[in-house]
């Protein structure tokens, strides 16, 4: 191992010619662009997603109860530690303090089931921050999100706790009790004084089979039927407010909205990728063909097309699992989505119509992860063809 | 003495798994358990070590243009006795290990030492060569499968071992943990040799420039201000910077 050891007389080049430039002042640094910077540092954009992502984690809190609270700070925490313990072992600047390790544990915790067990999450962060942050190079530099590398890691080592066909939803000392009576009790035929009870998910609900909801029956009857309740009326509001199961940070529309708004008046986000992803993902769950049950096709390539039913489906395909949760906060992360708004939107659809196709026709119930994944990979071929032509360059 | 090098080299410095990168077929889908590494890493010995000594012992009698379906067949002899022997004392072994038997005739490494070493040297050193080669194969096997056994199914040898209560990660288990392990592992190994290359770069430079003044004072005076910073803040790792500049 000494062999490529350097030749006696060789080192005396390189070092003279760097010396003076690591004298000059600061302001007449040389580089290449960018040149000018906005005042704005990365702690403080880390901490205003994490305020952003602050009512969704409430919200989580409120349906679930306080164990998804339990989850949220475990999966913060452990993300902290993790990136501290990884740039000391590779011998980087520990920047724990910028808040990007944070909030990547605070969104990995956001796409896990409120019960699984404490490791889940610490097990998860900590594959995040190492396999999907530090091993590329470190903040800025990680072609995948690493909240989803975590998600998707845990979801194929813990498979039994995230792949799970009834979730569980906490009732007692919900502040949606109030709203929404206790019609998740009644439902499952639990008595009143039940801590939990465990139901579908709407996206499970659609799944199994057929990959459709009936096209003989009301979109939404059929969702909350499956779900366990027989209030039609009320499972847009429940699905919209977050009553219903699902993973921590999924739930609640209203919540990931505002936090959506507080993203977007920051300009941290622009408004066209996360249209072009949830937008995508409708047309084509409107477009692709899926037959029912009993064979019949549905949507708009049924036998007599009913289109309240087909409103009713993309609403449903709209609120349910996690497409919103991944159109605000995931898709839309800095640093793996492309630079231009042009190629947002290109990556926003592919990422849409991934989504649809493995909520049609792939083997899980939801495809938000994996879509987001895989346009990830594709990030710099969108760049390449959204790159805006250089002034005073020929058109292509 | 060159014989004690060649049977070395084969472990840790050109290990085939984590620094040739060869034979990644195997390592990559008989390592779900320390008992099927270990017995494909015995059937690679075995089969690595004989056909280089035939390979070597035969080198000026195969005519170069066919030299290659020459090695095969020696190699795939030696692979057919291997899995006889297999089928008849370890019938279960030879069912989980499945195709991957007949496919060590195909092995990267088998072929590779045959033509980069056995086709060119004496037969005690290709024997050698094919032993610390083999050896070093199998401990690479054995270091993902220990990985991917206890992690990802709680068992060491097939043995369940307690867990207090956690649940195996069995992606480990499955496809993407052997790949997740094994890159994990190269990039270990390499960081291992680098940081060792590393420091003896630096330490040859600093050498260098604290004997010969022939850059001139200034230079000097920054290195031993830099040496006495470093050692102020008892950091014992070289500085990174040094090391690229004497090899660049």
């Amino acid at each position: 191992m000494t062999e490529p050891a350097a030749p006696q007389g060789a080192p005396s080049a390189p070092p003279a010619p760097q010396a003076p430039a690591a004298r000059l002042p600061e302001k007449w640094l040389v580089g290449s662009s960018p040149h000018a910077r906005s005042g704005e540092t990365v702690s403080q954009i880390m901490w205003t997603v994490a305020l952003a992502l602050l009512p969704t984690c409430a919200a989580g809190v409120v349906v679930f109860g306080w164990y998804a609270g339990l989850i949220i700070v475990l999966a913060a925490s452990s993300a902290v530690v993790a990136e501290g313990i990884v740039q000391k072992a590779l011998g980087r600047k520990v920047s724990v303090s910028d808040g990007s390790a944070a909030v990547t544990g605070v969104l990995l915790a956001c796409c896990l089931p409120p019960n699984v067990k404490w490791y889940v999450p610490v097990v998860g962060s900590f594959v995040a921050i190492f396999i999907g942050k530090q091993l590329f190079g470190g903040l800025g530099r990680n072609y995948f999100n690493p909240a989803l590398i975590g998600r998707a890691f845990l979801q194929f080592a813990f498979p039994t706790q995230l792949m799970m066909p009834q979730w569980p939803i906490v009732t007692r000392g919900s502040v949606f009790e109030s709203l929404t009576g206790d019609i998740f009790k009644v439902a499952s035929g639990t008595p009143g004084g039940a801590d939990a009870v465990s139901l579908a998910t709407p996206l499970a609900v659609i799944d199994p089979g057929t990959r459709a909801l009936p096209a003989d029956a009301s979109p939404l009857a059929a969702l909350g039927k499956g779900m366990g309740l027989d209030h039609g009326a009320d499972v847009l509001r429940d699905l919209f407010l977050g009553n219903v199961p699902g993973c921590i940070g999924e739930v609640s529309k209203l919540a990931i909205i505002l936090g959506g708004l507080i993203l977007l008046f920051n300009r941290y986000i622009n408004w066209r990728l996360p249209v072009a992803y949830v937008g995508a993902a409708l047309v084509a769950v409107l477009v692709l063909p899926v037959k029912d049950f009993a064979g019949h096709w549905t949507g708009i390539y049924a036998a007599d097309v009913y289109w309240p039913y087909i409103g009713q489906t993309l609403l449903v395909h709209l609120l349910s699992g996690g497409l919103l949760l991944g159109a605000v906060f995931m898709i839309t992360d800095m640093v793996t989505r492309p630079t231009t708004v042009k190629g947002q939107v290109i990556y926003g659809i592919a990422a849409g119509v991934i989504v649809a196709m493995i909520r049609l026709y792939g083997g899980y119930p939801e495809g938000v992860c994996y879509s987001i994944l895989l346009v990830n990979a594709a990030r710099l071929v969108v760049e390449k063809y959204s790159m805006p032509r250089v002034f005073g360059t020929k058109r292509a | 003495m060159k014989l004690w090098s060649e049977f070395r080299k084969g472990i840790f410095r050109e290990n085939p798994i984590f620094v040739l990168v060869l034979g990644m077929c195997p390592a990559l889908a008989v390592t779900g358990s320390l008992a099927n590494a270990v017995g494909m890493g015995a059937a690679v010995i075995f089969v690595l070590t004989c056909s280089n000594v035939i390979i070597s012992a035969f080198r000026k009698l195969f005519p170069p243009e066919i030299r290659i379906p020459c090695y095969i067949i020696v190699v795939s002899t030696f692979v057919t006795v291997v899995q006889k022997v297999m089928q008849a004392y370890t019938p279960d072994l030879d069912e989980s290990l499945g195709i991957f038997i007949p496919l060590i005739v195909v092995n990267c490494i088998i072929l590779g030492r045959a033509e980069a070493f056995a086709g060119k040297n004496p037969v005690l050193a290709s024997a050698a060569d094919g032993l610390g080669m083999g050896l070093g194969f199998t401990l690479g096997l054995s270091w993902v499968a220990l990985f991917r056994e206890v992690l990802g199914n709680w068992s060491v040898f097939g043995k369940p071992i307690t867990a207090g209560g956690f649940d195996p990660a069995v992606i480990l288990v499955m496809a993407p943990g052997a790949f997740l392990v094994l890159g994990l592992s190269i990039g270990f190994f390499a960081w291992l040799q680098l940081r060792g290359r590393e420091r003896a770069a630096v330490a040859a430079t600093r050498f260098a420039l604290a004997e010969e003044p022939a850059f001139g004072p200034p230079l000097v005076e920054q290195f031993k201000r830099e040496k006495a910073e470093k050692e102020k803040a008892a950091g014992e790792q070289p500085s990174g910077p040094a090391a690229g500049d004497s090899r660049g």
